[in-house]
């Protein structure tokens, strides 16, 4: 991998290690207010700073990471599994079952990916669980996607047609000769997909719709430093940093991964085992969830 | 014109399902949407009154049909809020959310298309890397980072341009920058791989062969194909913006589209909801119907079905 990834890889075992460890490693209390000292800069006792009701903003950072980390992976664990799913069956069955599902993935694709899942989390209310119930009734369609484009190709390949000659199941075929050849580009897909549920989540949070309060998230600290520009902007700064940082460190990963996997790739038809299709390039993209420019 | 009655037409089922999609949102209200928009203290008689006026008496095929009869006329329901049409209370604010979109649109091309070209053309030097950190450090800032980030820079430390403001050419600065900055780093990248692309293709060898001058060989060929894809993806990301108008009017109070969809989640106003929901979701569907025009016009080995033209 390139050192720009390494750098990316880095960057995330921090932000995981944050997320894991937030609790332990956070000074203070994030919910414990101290009014006399509110807006405070940054200090040795508090090296980020203090919010409005005097909270320490390192320790709400901290314990921001884990929201993202647990809305991120619970996302893209619901939305790969049903995408992956949906689009083996897509593929392998083909005809009405192939249209119905493409359709809907057609329609659920109509939406920029952020305004449904704002109107999803307004009618179902803000809640960590709705966010994450949101994000992945959007998500999936881009695992789908993909899965079935390489499935199409895939079950025209000789090691699969050999399979089938010799009487192998569904099932057989699919874990043993389908699924190990589609790890790669999902795994890109998966990692383009963690960033931008993070970045979602914070929009939401942001937008008050996501995580409530008391309960710390980079995107409700965001929007609540913004009042306070002016006077204390470290309020909005570290928190915007923190996802910044995040999300930069995921997509630099991810990049790297799939530059690596397309050398690794071997070109279609050059041994007939892995069509280079709409795989692992191009999947930052195919992601159906809003990307940060959202 | 067959090819465009023919893209027109596959794109109705898709604008059906999201009408449909949009219909069943009232519906996902947990409990009683009419409890949840007037509140659990609310009259009987109120309670009742509300349902009736948006039709949830009926039965759901009922009001599906409805709807459905409703939207091809145009007619979007009322706001709860004030009982005005929720047609004209978003005719009222697109201007402002197309006038945005359009600036984001045209500042993100402003700065890819010259920035890529210069990094496809020095690749390997410090151009490059410069051009590259900008599409990476875009893309991974979301405007509800960049938006504060630009108030506080801008507004607040150099007091060079003011907060926000739809009546003035500066109050659009910081919001379109805001909303096209993370649709400038994805077009630099493409730009600069199209550029790439193109000057290796066998046409421009064959375009110096001929004797053409370099200028020429770049401006009227290798750019010409490298902006093909730039096209493509710029149109998609048009429709994109709209979604992210949302965040982008509710930093700036921009009075747009997207901050009415906000306040009217925030109001509980479900009609006004729909109504903003399905107005954006269709200008996507329609920015990426035109893309897909626009393409076909631009490059004519496009023919729709996948056929080529020799």
């Amino acid at each position: 991998m390139s050192p720009a990834a390494r750098l990316g890889a880095a960057i995330v075992a921090l932000f995981l290690a944050a997320a894991a460890l937030g609790p332990r490693l956070a000074p203070r209390d994030p919910s414990r207010p101290a009014l006399a000292e509110n807006l405070r800069g940054p200090s040795l006792a508090h090296p980020f700073g203090q919010d409005r009701l005097g909270r320490d903003i390192l320790s709400r950072t901290l314990h921001g990471a884990r929201v993202s980390l647990v809305v991120g992976l619970s996302t893209v664990a619901i939305s790969l599994a049903l995408g992956t799913a949906i689009g083996l069956l897509a593929g392998f069955a083909g005809g009405w079952i192939d249209e119905v599902v493409m359709r809907a993935v057609d329609v659920l694709l109509a939406f920029p990916g952020i305004l449904l899942a704002i109107a999803l989390s307004a009618v179902l209310g803000p809640s960590l669980g709705n966010v994450v119930l949101a994000l992945s009734v959007i998500g999936w369609t881009g695992y789908a996607r993909l899965v079935r484009a390489e499935t199409l190709s895939l079950r025209e390949r000789a090691h699969v047609e050999s399979a089938v000659s010799l009487g192998a199941g569904p099932l057989r075929i699919v874990t043993l000769h389908v699924l190990p050849l589609l790890a790669g580009p999902l795994a890109v897909q998966a990692t383009f997909g963690f960033s931008a549920a993070v970045v979602a989540e914070a929009s939401l949070s942001f937008l008050g719709l996501g995580t409530q309060p008391p309960t710390p998230s980079w995107g409700a600290m965001l929007n609540e430093g913004r009042s306070f520009l002016l006077v204390a902007p470290h309020v909005a700064l570290f928190p915007g940093l923190a996802v910044f940082l995040t999300v930069l460190g995921i997509n630099v990963l991810g990049d790297g991964l799939r530059d690596w996997l397309d050398v690794r790739r071997p070109a279609a038809g050059s041994d007939g085992s892995m069509p280079a299709t709409s795989g692992s390039r191009g999947s930052r993209s195919s992601s159906a969830l809003p990307g940060p420019g959202a | 014109m067959s090819a465009l009655l023919r893209r027109l037409a596959l794109a109705l089922p898709t604008l059906l399902g999201v009408v449909t999609l949009v219909f069943f949102f009232v519906h996902l209200v947990p409990g009683d949407p009419v409890e949840m928009m007037l509140g659990e203290s609310a009259a009987v008689v109120d309670r009742e009154r509300m349902r009736a006026a948006l039709g949830l008496d009926r039965p759901l095929w009922s009001q599906y049909l409805g709807f459905l009869a409703r939207t091809a006329r145009g007619d979007l329901g009322r706001s709860l809020r004030d009982g005005a049409p929720v047609a004209g209370l978003i005719r009222a604010r697109l201007p402002a959310t197309l006038a945005l979109a359009g600036a984001a649109g045209a500042l993100a091309v402003a700065l890819a298309i010259p920035l890529g070209v210069l990094s496809a053309r020095h690749r390997g030097r410090w151009l490059d890397a410069a051009a590259t950190a900008f599409a990476l450090l875009g893309a991974a800032l979301p405007n509800f980072v960049l938006g504060p980030l630009l108030v506080l820079l801008f507004s607040v430390r150099l007091g060079w341009l003011p907060v926000s403001g739809a009546d003035s050419a500066a109050g659009l600065l910081l919001p379109a920058a805001t909303l096209g900055l993370g649709m400038s780093a994805i077009l630099t990248r493409l730009t600069r791989t199209a550029v790439l692309d193109s000057l290796g293709a066998d046409f421009i060898r064959t375009a110096r062969a001929k004797g053409l001058s370099e200028a020429r060989v770049f401006f009227r060929h290798a750019l010409r194909g490298a902006l093909l894809p730039v096209t493509t993806v710029f149109g998609l990301q048009l429709g994109s913006l709209l979604g992210g108008a949302i965040i982008t009017e509710t930093i700036f109070a921009w009075p747009g589209i997207g901050r009415l969809t906000l306040q009217a989640i925030e109001g509980r106003d479900y009609p006004l909801v729909q109504g903003c929901v399905l107005v954006i979701a269709c200008g996507y569907v329609a920015a990426n119907l035109l893309t897909d025009l626009a393409y076909q016009r631009l490059d004519p080995r496009v023919r729709f079905g996948g056929r080529e033209a020799r």
